[in-house]
């Protein structure tokens, strides 16, 4: 080897066009990645500079009168609010009512409607049955029944639930039948030549089929959750961001009605994101098909 | 030896709202084990109607069919079934799948998984055991497909046009692959295709079905010459293409039976 000549052999010459063929590569990637951090910052920075300046011009307005203060108040009088509202102990209790309401509602209307629709999926002469009663109560404003689960169950934590249930479970039970009925006939067919009962045909095929339509219910329902309990709680209750937001209009404190919006947005918005960690995690092993 | 597969004066009615409709009619028919039979005809001629049959996925309105001399009733692990495309499961894994049917009779064993290992080694898959089906290629799931119906070790085996759905070259080479892997395992096969070339083939027997109701028109024997090259050398023989035309010309008949059938009566 070493007493070669110095001039470069060919396969030396073709792996300084490999290194220089992949270094090229290289560079173009960094430049793309760059050019798209770029691109995301932007984005944040816009959002930060849309929202400060919103609330400069809100905290303006009420401080100088622009607008009336009684009726839309101003950031720094909401987050007095809501900091001495933590502090001396009077917010958080409402935050655990509605939290509760919502994850029962959300978890009994999810959970509910699946059952529900693999019992239709199972008994074809069930859901012939059903099919006109699904179609009226999907079709039927749900919260127009708060007061007769309230005579029914009375003014509390059990109404808010129904209300909620209401809302969420039969559009659940219908998008995931209407899915489970979408799933490609040859698949059931391939397991029922294999001599499939139709708890392996539900279970090997139609269940795991209809996973993501599944997981995205559950995102839609998280919202649906917040209208029925905040509807709820708006009808009869005596605790929560809901009853906050009454309680807060009747006795004219805007302040409070506006500072029980914040807590809302904040606490819907970390449980979409508490169920989008959680859609992660179940859709990780799927691979598109 | 008792026949592998007999039809007895088959007939089978679909029964919908606009009315019910005979599908194919007196079917009789014999295939002998380790045979290899096709069925060609024009389209509602019944002949997928026919495999679905012979999977006992339904009972035929009248008649009779056996299965090693048993009547058939409900799908049976002695009959395995291709279908026209792969319908691999997209969220298993590639062994995962090949382990369906195993999965379904609950009879995963580690002997019986080293066999579909095997399998799938033998059909060049090997090293996909733990991939997912949208990773591989037309052909190669469509081998996996193979491998899931051979796991469980039917001794029958049919396929509904399998071939189809796949290009030229893809579909030559498919073909002489399962040819030699019946013929070594001693599998009795039928299969459905449009395909007459591939029909004559890969058969020792060709059966021409007429249309409405479907029918056995005629049955032609693969001279032995042809029958015992695989798929790729059969098309090369020197005689392929008098058979191949001797199974068109009886086809083309059939059609225009069909099309003289269903021509409206001009007044």
């Amino acid at each position: 080897m070493t007493s070669r000549p110095q001039t470069k052999t060919s396969q030396q010459q073709q792996d300084d066009l490999d290194e220089a063929q992949a270094g090229w590569l290289r560079e173009l990637h960094a430049g793309y990645r760059r050019r798209a951090r770029r691109r995301t910052i932007a984005v944040h920075a816009v959002q930060l500079a849309l929202l400060a300046l919103f609330l400069a011009w809100w905290e303006a307005a009420g401080r100088w009168g622009w607008i009336d203060v009684l009726l839309f108040s101003y950031p720094s009088r909401i987050a007095d609010q809501l900091w001495s509202t933590l502090l001396d102990g009077t917010l958080p209790p409402h935050i655990g009512v509605t939290v509760t309401e919502t994850i029962v509602g959300f978890l009994l209307g999810t959970i509910g409607g699946a059952l529900l629709a693999a019992l239709l999926w199972w008994f074809p002469f069930v859901s012939r049955v059903a099919d006109p009663y699904l179609v009226v109560l999907n079709s039927m404003p749900k919260v127009a029944l708060g007061p007769i689960f309230i005579v029914s169950l009375g003014p509390g934590f059990l109404s808010i639930v129904a209300t909620t249930l209401s809302i969420t479970v039969i559009i659940t039970t219908l998008v995931i039948y209407n899915r489970f009925r979408e799933v490609d006939p040859h698949y059931i067919k391939v397991l029922q030549l294999f001599g499939a009962t139709r708890g392996q045909v539900f279970r090997l095929t139609v269940l795991p089929d209809s996973y993501p339509v599944i997981i995205s219910t559950l995102k839609v329902n998280v919202g649906l959750a917040w209208i029925g309990v905040i509807v709820g709680e708006f009808l009869v209750a005596k605790a929560g961001l809901g009853y906050l937001i009454i309680y807060g209009f009747q006795v004219f404190n805007f302040t409070l009605v506006l500072s029980s919006l914040i807590v809302i947005a904040v606490v819907a918005a970390l449980m979409y994101q508490a169920v989008a960690l959680v859609e992660r995690r179940l859709m990780a092993g799927w691979k598109e098909r | 030896m008792k026949p592998m597969l007999e039809l007895h004066n088959v007939s089978h009615v679909y029964v919908n709202d606009k009315g019910a409709s005979l599908a194919v009619e007196g079917l009789e028919l014999t295939v002998g084990r380790g045979e290899f039979v096709s069925l060609v005809g024009p389209s509602g001629c019944g002949k997928t109607t026919v495999l679905s049959l012979l999977a006992g996925l339904f009972p035929p309105a009248r008649g009779e069919i056996l299965l090693a001399g048993q009547p058939v009733r409900g799908p049976s692990t002695k009959v395995g079934y291709m279908l026209q495309q792969d319908y691999l499961f997209p969220w298993r894994t590639i062994l995962d799948n090949a382990r369906m049917g195993l999965e379904v009779r609950g009879a995963i064993t580690s002997e019986r998984t080293a066999e579909v290992r095997r399998l799938l080694e033998e059909m060049e898959l090997g090293g996909t055991e733990e991939r997912y089906p949208h990773e591989l290629s037309g052909g190669m799931r469509q081998r996996v497909a193979l491998v899931r119906t051979l796991a469980t070790e039917p001794e029958v085996l049919l396929l509904d046009e399998p071939f189809s759905a796949l290009d030229m070259q893809i579909k030559l080479q498919l073909e002489d692959l399962v040819q030699r892997t019946l013929r070594r395992l001693g599998k009795t096969a039928v299969l459905v295709t449009h395909d007459l070339a591939e029909a004559a083939a890969m058969s020792d027997r060709v059966i021409v079905l007429g249309s409405r109701p479907g029918h056995i028109r005629q049955i032609f024997d693969i001279p032995r010459e042809i029958q015992k090259r695989l798929p790729t050398g059969s098309r090369r023989h020197p005689g392929f293409q008098d058979v191949f035309d001797a199974i068109w010309e009886e086809l083309v008949a059939s059609e225009e039976g069909a099309d003289a059938h269903d021509k409206p009566t001009p007044d």
